[in-house]
């Protein structure tokens, strides 16, 4: 039985396309056959964070519209055969796919794959409609921002009064040094606010920024926190119960004074 | 807070600040609703209820959150209302008396 997972999260820049390609390729490692879709058309980057930008021909358009099959325009991974990417669209805009034609090109990938993530633009609009077309599952990604948190709390009540009920969520980016000093919102702060269960919690890892660089997605790197963080997710993903990352660092013994004095009534 | 507490921690963290400002937000994004409107309106729903019973003010609970899935697949808000009655008067058309006298 296959499954369409849209990542997705109201505000742009919280991780929406670093986490569907990691989760894409944590799932391909875990042995599933992975079709990733870029659902940001007009502005593609999907390929560029997974490498594969030289290999495009054709793209998400190019297969709605019939001017290629579908399996001419799925991209192999350089890393693994089990996984493929359709590219979105650079030249044209969101209008020019509707609702019905990517529901019935999740359709066609469900034949093929075990798993289908759709990495959902930034926006409430006709993009973000598109892409959870086609979706059993919604996946909404945050970072522990007041505005990143907002529009997460009315991406849910979007999904919820479409077809996609129980949406389950990624905080992204937690710095456990600015949560121990107060500095910024843990999960039990944001799962507060928000009604929905957590799926993961990701560090704020210097290791994105240097695999995006490179173009190999972080959970991969078996020294990645952040990978390790994606790892934990892709097994959650195939139902496995995987504890919750721990965050804490070592601390520096100026912060461990500190804290003991801060704590120490 | 220890006694060397107040030294490291001047004012109120600001995890604590924005955590306050995101639920004022929520609050008026998920119902449309601002909390000068919701504070009138508990004033109104205590006066309207005060003519029938005595409650236990302290304890009173009136907030907007939303229905998690309805016959629809709908979310909708809901007004959320939770009064202790301490008792209930005794005569029936206590709100009559009142006006009357």
């Amino acid at each position: 039985m296959s499954e369409v997972i849209v990542i997705t999260s109201g505000k742009g820049g919280v991780g929406k396309t670093t986490a569907s390609a990691n989760l894409g390729t944590g799932l391909a490692a875990l042995e599933k056959k992975v079709a990733m879709v870029d659902a940001d058309i007009g502005l593609r980057n999907l390929d560029v964070i997974l490498g594969l930008e030289n290999r495009i021909v054709y793209d998400l358009i190019d297969v709605v519209e019939g001017n290629c099959r579908l399996k001419q325009a799925l991209i192999k991974d350089k890393r693994y055969s089990n996984l493929f990417l359709l590219p979105a669209a650079q030249t044209k805009d969101k209008t020019a796919v509707n609702p019905e034609q990517m529901q019935k090109l999740c359709d066609n990938l469900r034949e093929e794959y075990d798993y289908i993530i759709i990495d959902c633009p930034a926006g409430i609009e006709q993009g973000f409609k598109n892409a959870i077309a086609g979706a059993d599952r919604a996946i909404v990604i945050t970072t522990p921002e007041v505005s990143a948190v907002r529009d997460a709390d009315r991406i849910i009540g979007l999904l919820e009064s479409s077809d996609l009920k129980s949406p389950l969520l990624i905080l992204n980016r937690i710095r456990s040094d600015m949560v121990k000093r107060g500095d910024m919102m843990a999960l039990d702060d944001v799962t507060d606010i928000l009604a929905i269960d957590v799926l993961g919690v990701v560090p704020d890892d210097e290791t994105i920024v240097i695999s995006a660089n490179k173009g190999e997605p972080a959970v991969i790197d078996e020294k990645s926190r952040a990978g390790q963080a994606f790892r934990n997710i892709s097994r959650r993903i195939l139902g496995e119960q995987v504890p919750l990352m721990k965050l804490d660092v070592e601390e520096k013994l100026l912060d461990k004074l500190k804290n003991f004095f801060r704590t120490g009534n | 807070m220890g006694l060397l507490g107040g030294f490291f921690d001047k004012k109120a963290s600001s995890k604590d600040i924005a955590k306050d400002r995101l639920k004022l937000v929520l609050i008026h994004d998920r119902a449309n609703c601002t909390p000068e409107v919701l504070d009138m309106l508990k004033v109104d729903i205590l006066n309207v209820i005060a003519n029938y019973m005595e409650i236990d003010e302290d304890e009173m609970e009136i907030q907007i959150s939303h229905t998690p899935k309805n016959e629809n697949g709908e979310v909708m808000p809901v007004l959320y209302a939770n009064i202790p009655i301490k008792s209930i008067k005794k005569t029936q058309k206590a709100h009559q008396g009142q006006n009357g006298g």
